[in-house]
């Protein structure tokens, strides 16, 4: 009973740090651009097909073990780099001033898209990496051996990219730039910061940090059509739970799914994938914005 | 209602039974087709208001599963489709009385979660449900007779076709109405309504309910034509599908959800045999085009064309 909860923990612990990958990058994206970006989960499916395949060249080379983690970072930047910026260049820079639904349903087509690319790039059958895994070895906790991959670096990495983008949006001035575009666009462009520049890096970033959580969740789960959808959904559930935008709320509220959902996974299976759902529901229903959302101001 | 449109109506029913007289196999596309249309009917009510639903195939499955359940122990069309639109309402209630206290993003992705755990739950509850493999319907009788396939085909079709025109009528007398005008008001200025002592959420939940029960009935049509349920009937391309579907039909008037859906439907048996991997991909350019650069779909294009010159300034 308490190795099965502590095994639920470790795996909750993981779960969370690639759910939190995706979701951070969900809710940037919303500050700022004010989309809610239901492509999302696509560069999430997208960026573990890449990692997979690339995971699987570099096995075959003699440097594998070496170059088994590096892949991970390569594909999330090349998925990122050239989906991200082609994007919000060609799409979504022509609906910024369009209605919100409009803005939804071109995303939603995007998605729709996305979710086919893949299909005819990877086919159906599902697809596995276990480079980066057995590079890092498995490591003993207490009673249990676990993958150091899922206890060291998930988490590591999720960590850092919590810190790192604390760290970036308050202290450099690349950061403070697109934090004044969220508050205010308009007085920042009076200011003369460029907002278009703003809105194309916030995109790239954000596809580039859902790759990653791709990428990195590439090794631990099998690639089968539908990753995506599940994704969206689950960290849609993770982003309205700490409310739109919010940062370090994502984080928390990863971490309360996450462990909720590999809870269940153990002690009640039917329920694992209403859980979410229902910690969410349960939010919304006493906090209408989320853990940490503020109400928007209504305009007469 | 709207003069202008009774002619187009008329044509297209007579076009929809002409067309099935000549080619049989076409009765089932046509009945999915309007059945589908009904549902479509509930998004453009949404749409009306400036949601946008990412999760109405839910009410589809819940109707269709209303009839696969019950059709053991009722064996009659007039009952069985009654029972479906009322699983939809009731539903539809309980899950509006949460999601019309959202707007915008809330509202469609509170949606898709909904229809996606009721998928998990079809696909999973399996003593119940039979998982992936789905149930399978006996055919009904109507109106206590029981039919052979060919007479059960027409009178699925003759009958939707009915429902179609009736409802679509409703539906746009609803429009028409205080309760129907308040609906864009949600769209351009919520606040404003609230300010004229109209509750929004309430007028949003009403919407919503009626969409369920459209959507509920179109799924039971469903079951009653393929004779067939699976849990895909929940999933979020066939949310998709819906969304598509008014899109291309356009928002503008009744009949856009109907003529978007037989278009929709006639190009789906070619082009999604001839491109099963590629069909979402079809879609989802299709409707980057439409958003784009031809916003009141199909039905907007049909005004152009043939409606301009009497057209209200």
């Amino acid at each position: 009973m308490t190795l099965l909860l502590f095994l639920a923990i470790l795996d909750g612990l993981a779960y969370a740090a690639q759910v939190f990958m995706v979701a951070v990058g969900l809710t940037l994206i919303f500050g700022v651009l004010r989309i809610l970006n239901v492509a999302h989960g696509s560069f999430f499916a997208i960026g573990g097909y890449v990692a997979a395949t690339l995971g699987t060249w570099a096995a075959a080379t003699a440097a594998a073990p070496v170059l088994a983690l590096p892949v991970l970072l390569l594909a999330a930047v090349m998925v990122g780099g050239v989906l991200g910026p082609a994007i919000e260049r060609l799409v979504l820079a022509r609906i910024y001033t369009k209605e919100h639904v409009l803005q939804l349903l071109v995303t939603f087509a995007l998605f729709m898209i996305l979710e086919d690319v893949q299909k005819l790039v990877w086919g159906v059958q599902p697809i596995f990496q276990d480079g980066p895994v057995r590079a890092l070895g498995q490591v003993e906790v207490g009673d249990i051996i676990y993958t150091a991959y899922q206890l060291y670096l998930l988490p590591g990495v999720a960590l850092a990219t919590l810190f790192g983008l604390m760290w970036f949006l308050r202290r450099t001035l690349t950061g403070r730039v697109i934090v004044a575009v969220t508050e205010d666009r308009e007085a920042a462009t009076a200011m003369g910061i460029d907002a278009n520049r703003v809105y194309l890096l916030t995109f790239t970033v954000g596809t580039v940090l859902a790759a990653l959580g791709g990428a990195l969740a590439s090794p631990t789960t099998s690639l089968v059509p539908g990753v995506g959808v599940n994704m969206i959904v689950l960290s849609f559930a993770v982003v309205a739970t700490a409310g739109l935008g919010q940062i370090e709320g994502a984080m928390l509220t990863a971490l309360l799914i996450g462990l909720g959902r590999s809870v269940a996974v153990y002690f009640a299976p039917e329920f694992e994938v209403v859980i979410p759902y229902i910690i969410m529901v349960a939010v919304l229903l006493i906090r209408p914005h989320g853990l940490f959302g503020r109400p928007e101001l209504r305009r007469v | 209602m709207d003069r202008r449109l009774t002619l187009p109506t008329l044509a297209a029913a007579t076009t929809v039974v002409a067309l099935a007289i000549a080619a049989p196999w076409l009765k089932f596309v046509f009945t999915v087709a309007l059945a589908k249309g009904l549902a479509v009917l509930g998004i453009l009510l949404l749409l009306r208001a400036g949601q946008v639903s990412f999760g109405h195939a839910l009410y589809i499955a819940v109707g269709a599963y209303t009839v696969a359940f019950l059709r053991p122990a009722i064996g009659e069309v007039l009952l069985l489709l009654p029972l479906a639109a009322t699983a939809g309402t009731i539903v539809g209630f309980a899950v509006g009385l949460f999601v019309a206290r959202y707007r915008d993003i809330f509202f469609g992705m509170l949606n898709l979660a909904f229809s996606m755990v009721f998928y998990s739950l079809l696909e999973k509850l399996y003593a119940y449900t039979k998982g992936t493999d789905g149930i399978r319907v006996p055919r009904p009788t109507i109106g206590g007779v029981t039919l052979d396939p060919v007479a059960y085909e027409w009178a699925v079709l003759v009958g939707t076709l009915a429902l179609a025109l009736t409802l679509g009528w409703l539906v746009s007398r609803f429009l028409a109405s205080p309760l129907g005008q308040a609906l864009p008001a949600i769209k351009t200025r919520e606040t404003r309504l609230e300010f004229a002592g109209i509750s929004a959420k309430r007028v949003l939940l009403v919407a919503y309910v009626a969409s369920a029960a459209l959507a509920g009935l179109g799924g039971g049509i469903i079951a009653c034509t393929t004779l067939h349920v699976t849990p895909l009937l929940s999933y979020w391309t066939h949310s998709g599908e819906l969304v598509f579907i008014a899109i291309l039909g356009g928002a503008g008037s009744v009949l856009g959800p109907f003529l978007g859906a037989a278009v929709y439907e006639l190009v789906r048996v070619y082009a999604a045999a001839a491109f099963p991997d590629a069909w979402q991909m079809i879609l989802g350019a299709v409707l980057l085009v439409i958003i784009l650069f031809a916003a009141r779909g199909l039905w907007g294009m049909y005004e152009d064309l043939v409606l301009r010159k009497d057209r209200r300034a």
